[in-house]
């Protein structure tokens, strides 16, 4: 099992936090995990995005120029990411940040509304795991239960009551992701 | 028995946790971009709670490195980090130290240049890190990490080349390496050396007179021919490490018929690059110096009998590529592709590369 995955969007978004989420919990599966951000003066409302690679055999570069899924946040990284997707790979974009919507025929495409789900929620700082969920449903990389345990180690302790919202909010994604194309 | 803790950490996170664990006694540094959480990742761990290892924000990168004179003079384990302008710096206090036989680790996570440049990734620093880098005949041990989990590795064998060969050891990593984060197994806690382990195993060191002659540490003699000698003695300490302490790993050499050469980040990708190419029945395989001074001269050399070609690939104008020519001497070919400026090649640019050089 190899997956190669950019997520991208704006500064703020939760977008490093995410892939470090997902990092850790691949790592717990014993996995082998790198993830890279495009570190720079970022700042909030800026760009950013992070390359997380999970494989079950040693990662040669952490830097890639194709990937197997690529999860959008923003017009701007669609415009740069939505040709670097490998042919039969995956895009997840939420509609909020999109004016212009993908037109790749070759790959699959799934669309998110996790800034709505977040905000009727009450709680729109889940908006970066509500994507996750999502992103977990189309491919299963790792378990819930291994998200909660790299939740629990990663958060100071004085977070760890958050926990039970973050869960909420990825089962949440995993409900509200609809497929728009099949490659 | 304690168990080996696995961690997902930066490979600058990585160094600092590692520093702490294999007996470092004081850290020295100034905040740069890409290698600030070295220093942020100490302040955090609090060693100087648990260890008793001191931590420092010195004033600038002059103040750093001769802290790291000072308390290497004393046999301590120290070390200070930097990214490229700020280790440009340094380079007084580091040929002050070649000079006068003090041991000491310093950490460049390179950044692009010439000047401040860019805070983004670069291997631009190899001549200024593998010929010394200051005034004067000396060399430095430059030890490559490719991953986060080299980066921690590397630190205890950096301390312990600096003094088992009395002189400072540099670990040239770069801000790919510094700012990923991959899975980390850390070292084992070994303890600080006490004061009476130092006295024994650096009767060079300034550690109180007692009832022995002083101790004098300098680079500095106004006799020429004391210098000369002094020169003789650290040409001879070069030569010996040339011999001993040379490490490089091979990866699909055994059939290859051209040969990459690449070190740290730009190995990395070329290792996907490759994966790709034998795919497509392009026979190359890689030799990744670990350390880029002493240069695997050798090892280079036979494989330039073998291999139709060689190919250097480095995120620079092209620097180890003239220890590769230099080594190869004619024998066969040797080619070079860099990027320079903080940009770093992709893997699918590289196999465009190796396709157009290698077949």
């Amino acid at each position: 099992m190899k997956q190669e995955v950019i997520i991208a969007g704006f500064g703020g978004q939760g977008i490093l936090s995410m892939g470090k989420i997902l990092a850790y919990s691949a790592l717990m599966e014993g996995h082998e995990v790198t993830w890279m951000p495009a570190y720079g003066p970022e700042q909030r409302g800026g760009t950013a995005n992070v390359t997380v690679i999970v494989s079950d055999r040693r990662i040669s570069s952490p830097i890639l120029s194709s990937f197997d899924t690529a999860i959008i946040l923003n017009q701007p990284s669609l415009e740069r990411f939505e040709k670097a997707i490998r042919p039969g790979g995956t895009l997840i974009y939420d509609e909020y940040g999109i004016c212009q919507p993908p037109t790749r025929t070759d790959i699959n495409i799934w669309r998110i509304n996790a800034m709505d789900a977040a905000a009727e929620m009450q709680n729109p700082k889940a908006f970066n795991m509500v994507v996750l969920g999502g992103l977990l449903k189309v491919q299963p990389l790792v378990s819930l239960d291994s998200v909660r345990r790299a939740l629990t180690k990663t958060l100071p302790e004085r977070h760890h009551a958050l926990i039970p919202a973050n869960i909420e909010a990825i089962e949440k994604g995993m409900q509200i992701i609809e497929n728009l194309q099949r490659a | 028995m304690e168990e080996q803790e696995i961690r997902l950490l930066k490979g600058n996170e990585a160094i600092a946790l590692a520093a702490i664990r294999c007996g470092c006694d004081g850290y020295f540094g100034y905040p740069i971009t890409p290698q600030s959480e070295i220093l942020e990742t100490l302040a955090l761990e609090k060693p100087w709670e648990t260890t008793g290892m001191v931590v420092v924000q010195a004033e600038s990168e002059l103040a750093s490195i001769n802290m790291v004179y000072g308390g290497g003079a004393t046999g301590k384990r120290v070390m200070t980090s930097s990214s490229s302008p700020g280790v440009a710096l340094m380079q007084e206090g580091i040929t002050y130290m070649a000079g006068a036989e003090i041991p000491g680790v310093i950490v460049n996570v390179q950044r692009g240049g010439p000047g401040l440049g860019t805070i983004q990734a670069s291997q631009g620093d190899y001549f200024q890190c593998t010929r010394g880098g200051g005034n004067g005949d000396y060399y430095v041990f430059v030890l490559a990490p490719a991953s986060a989990q080299e980066m921690a590795d590397f630190m205890d064998w950096a301390f312990t080349l600096a003094f088992r060969y009395r002189m400072p050891a540099i670990i040239l990593s770069d801000g790919v390496i510094g700012q990923m984060m991959e899975k980390v197994v850390l070292p084992l806690f070994k303890p600080r050396r006490t004061d009476e382990e130092i006295a024994r195993e650096c009767p060079w060191a300034a550690t109180g007179r007692k009832n022995r002659r002083n101790n004098i540490l300098t680079s500095l003699s106004l006799d020429p021919q004391w210098m000369e000698n002094h020169n003789l003695h650290l040409q001879e300490k070069y030569r010996k490490i040339r011999e001993c302490e040379v490490r490089y790993e091979e990866t699909l050499t055994e059939d290859a018929e051209h040969l990459i050469v690449a070190f740290g980040s730009a190995a990395r990708i070329a290792e996907n690059a490759i994966e790709t190419c034998r795919e497509r029945d392009i026979r190359v395989g890689m030799l990744r110096p670990l350390t880029l001074w002493p240069f695997p001269t050798d090892a280079i050399r036979q494989y330039s009998e073998k291999v139709k070609s060689i190919l250097c690939i480095e995120i620079n104008a092209g620097q180890m590529v003239e220890d590769i020519r230099l080594s190869v001497e004619g024998r066969c070919p040797v080619n070079h592709y860099g990027r320079m400026g903080g940009m770093v090649p992709t893997p699918e640019e590289l196999v465009q590369v190796i396709t157009k050089y290698c077949s």
